[in-house]
């Protein structure tokens, strides 16, 4: 398995992680040396084998479509780093 | 009684003397408060709660003499800073949350007050509980209470629950919670010298506790005994509406049954566990386990996992890949750190840029690429298929045994200062926890001898889902047989020689 730099700086990008020029080859190596570590796995016979989704057994719950919660404006935008009155504010977006 | 006596007490030493009036839950928290401000070299806390702390054993004392005193009515445990505490700064290790305070509270911590418990604070870890070591904590490492016979260098206390397990050897908490996703109560409870519990998947709820790979993340406790552990596993277990994977069972009474008896258990014993690269005094501690297990009348059982070195390669795309996904939460816009920036876009990829650390940026970045377009299939189906062999092999194996021994780590706890620049080195301490992750089984690491180094080590005791009696039942039966002192760290004349 090899990674190119430009092939980083496209996975860094779908992550929305800024990765800096001088960090791509660097990064680049500690990935591949992941993929080189999980390829074993390509030696696994999983023929007939259903990818397993859950860790125990079970089917997930419905509840009532009833309202549990809500009017918490004040303590949902408590931890924003920008609002502008009840909204979370970010940089424009569209002129 | 001093206070160095208050915080060397087991926990159900400390609610008998609470009951008989031998010190009060604000003597017993004070004497916490006073041996973590003496403690902070550790580093094991992030964030001290002494007015909390205060406020709930003043509480507890109230309670108490209106004698409607709870379950775990004054012991002061602490918390791992992953656990969204109500008004109380909650980092995950990391800087990108580095000025979050939760509206809300985690249900596990919920569940502990409800209980009766006082907090004294949040505990170091690594960052986003990715690490095996708390050296990826934005916070500082954590150091271990314990050092080698003939090597002064500061240790680590394992991770990614580091500064949970070293509070507790350290006589800084009476319990803690941490959590364990593959490995990160059990790695440090046997770096550590304590007990470290795994639950099964689905016993406690992850409502509130900041996610890390959600089909592996399971909260559970440290103590230093096994019945401390039960005791606090009973307080934080049950049924959760707010987490889909909770599962609704009734939750036992773990420490009422429990009494060590391995009478007539099967106990199964993994080929797959001792690779020749096994050190050698790890194998012999764990020959040392099934020779107490065989003479406290258990019958020991050869079995095979054959899928066991699948596991770790397997984990290592899994959990990358639920933590890409959830981890994209972290964009500094709704709380957290924000890196401000001309452009949307830009703003995310500076803010997760300078917010995330090496290691969780490594991790995103793995589970970004095996969940892109055309590479699913070939990464991310293929391991989840591996895993469903992984959890196949141990089902096979408890049709045949009760309950698994195993080494839980496969070394004593490294220097401070060791080599970290190879992943896959590091990543190799989970080697003996993942399997049982993998298949949502319960898991304990019970400290049962010291290394050639004099370093503490456990053995890991599994077992079927749900089976958290039997998992205990054998952990004390290893605890007796061991005679391991948990605070051996803090009085090394009195530690068992070697």
């Amino acid at each position: 398995m090899s990674l190119d730099k430009d092939m980083v700086r496209r996975i860094a990008h779908l992550a929305r992680i800024r990765v800096a020029d001088d960090e791509l080859e660097p990064v680049a190596r500690d990935l591949e040396r992941i993929l080189g570590f999980v390829e074993q796995l390509n030696a696994v016979d999983t023929e007939g084998v259903e990818p397993m989704t859950s860790a125990v057994a079970m089917t997930l719950r419905q509840r009532p479509d009833v309202v549990t919660d809500g009017d918490r404006r004040e303590e949902v935008l408590a931890n924003a780093p920008d609002r502008a009155g009840a909204f979370f504010a970010v940089p424009t977006v569209v002129e | 009684m001093t206070a160095t006596d208050l915080t060397r007490l087991g926990i159900a030493e400390a609610l008998d003397g609470l009951a008989r009036g031998a010190f009060s839950a604000r003597e017993l928290a004070t004497a916490h408060l006073e041996a973590m401000a003496a403690a902070r070299n550790l580093n094991a806390y992030i964030t001290e709660t002494p007015e909390q702390a205060l406020a709930m054993a003043d509480a507890s004392d109230a309670r108490r003499a209106k004698g409607e005193a709870l379950p775990l009515d004054g012991i002061p445990v602490a918390v791992k800073d992953l656990f969204c505490t109500k008004g109380v700064l909650t980092t995950a290790g990391s800087r990108i949350l580095e000025n979050f305070v939760p509206p809300y509270e985690s249900t596990v911590t919920a569940k502990l007050w409800a209980a009766g418990a006082v907090m004294l604070g949040k505990t170091n870890m690594d960052e986003f509980a990715m690490g095996s070591s708390n050296l990826t904590s934005y916070y500082g490492p954590v150091v271990s209470p314990w050092r080698a016979k003939d090597d002064p260098r500061p240790r680590v206390p394992g991770g990614s629950s580091g500064g949970s397990a070293a509070a507790v050897a350290a006589a800084i908490a009476m319990g803690s919670l941490g959590t364990d996703t593959g490995g990160s109560i059990r790695q440090p409870a046997s770096f550590s010298g304590i007990v470290g519990l795994k639950p099964t998947y689905g016993r406690c709820s992850r409502w509130g506790a900041v996610a890390f790979a959600s089909s592996l993340d399971q909260a559970g406790p440290f103590a230093r005994s096994v019945r401390d552990a039960a005791m606090l596993l009973r307080a934080i277990a049950g049924f959760d509406p707010q987490d889909s994977t909770s599962v609704d069972c009734p939750v036992p009474d773990y420490a009422a049954g429990l009494d060590g008896d391995v009478r007539g258990l099967r106990i199964g014993v993994p080929a797959e566990y001792r690779p020749a690269e096994l050190p050698e005094d790890i194998a012999a501690l764990w020959d040392q386990g099934i020779a107490w297990l065989r003479d406290a009348g258990a019958e020991i059982v050869d079995i095979s996992l054959p899928h066991t070195t699948c596991a770790l390669p397997a984990y290592y795309i899994i959990a990358p890949a639920e933590a890409s996904s959830n981890l994209a939460r972290y964009d500094g816009v709704r709380y957290g750190l924000r890196v401000p920036a001309d452009e949307l876009t830009e703003m995310y990829e500076a803010t997760r840029g300078a917010g995330f650390g090496a290691e969780v940026r490594r991790r995103v970045l793995i589970g970004t690429y095996v969940l892109s377009a055309g590479y699913y299939d070939a990464y991310y189906n293929k391991a989840r298929r591996v895993r469903a062999l992984i959890a196949r092999d141990f089902a096979q194996a408890f049709q045949r045994v009760d309950a698994i021994l195993t080494p839980t780590a496969p070394s004593d706890a490294f220097p401070l200062d060791a080599p970290t620049d190879d992943p896959i080195r590091m990543y190799l301490n989970d080697v003996f926890t993942v399997p049982a992750s993998m298949a949502g089984l319960p898991g304990i690491s019970v400290p049962a001898g010291l290394s050639r180094a004099g370093l503490p080590l456990g053995l890991q005791v599994l077992g079927r889902p749900f089976d958290e009696p039997t998992v205990l039942q054998v952990a004390q039966a290893l605890e007796r047989a061991a005679g391991f002192d948990p605070l051996g760290a803090l009085a090394p004349a009195l530690a068992p020689a070697k």
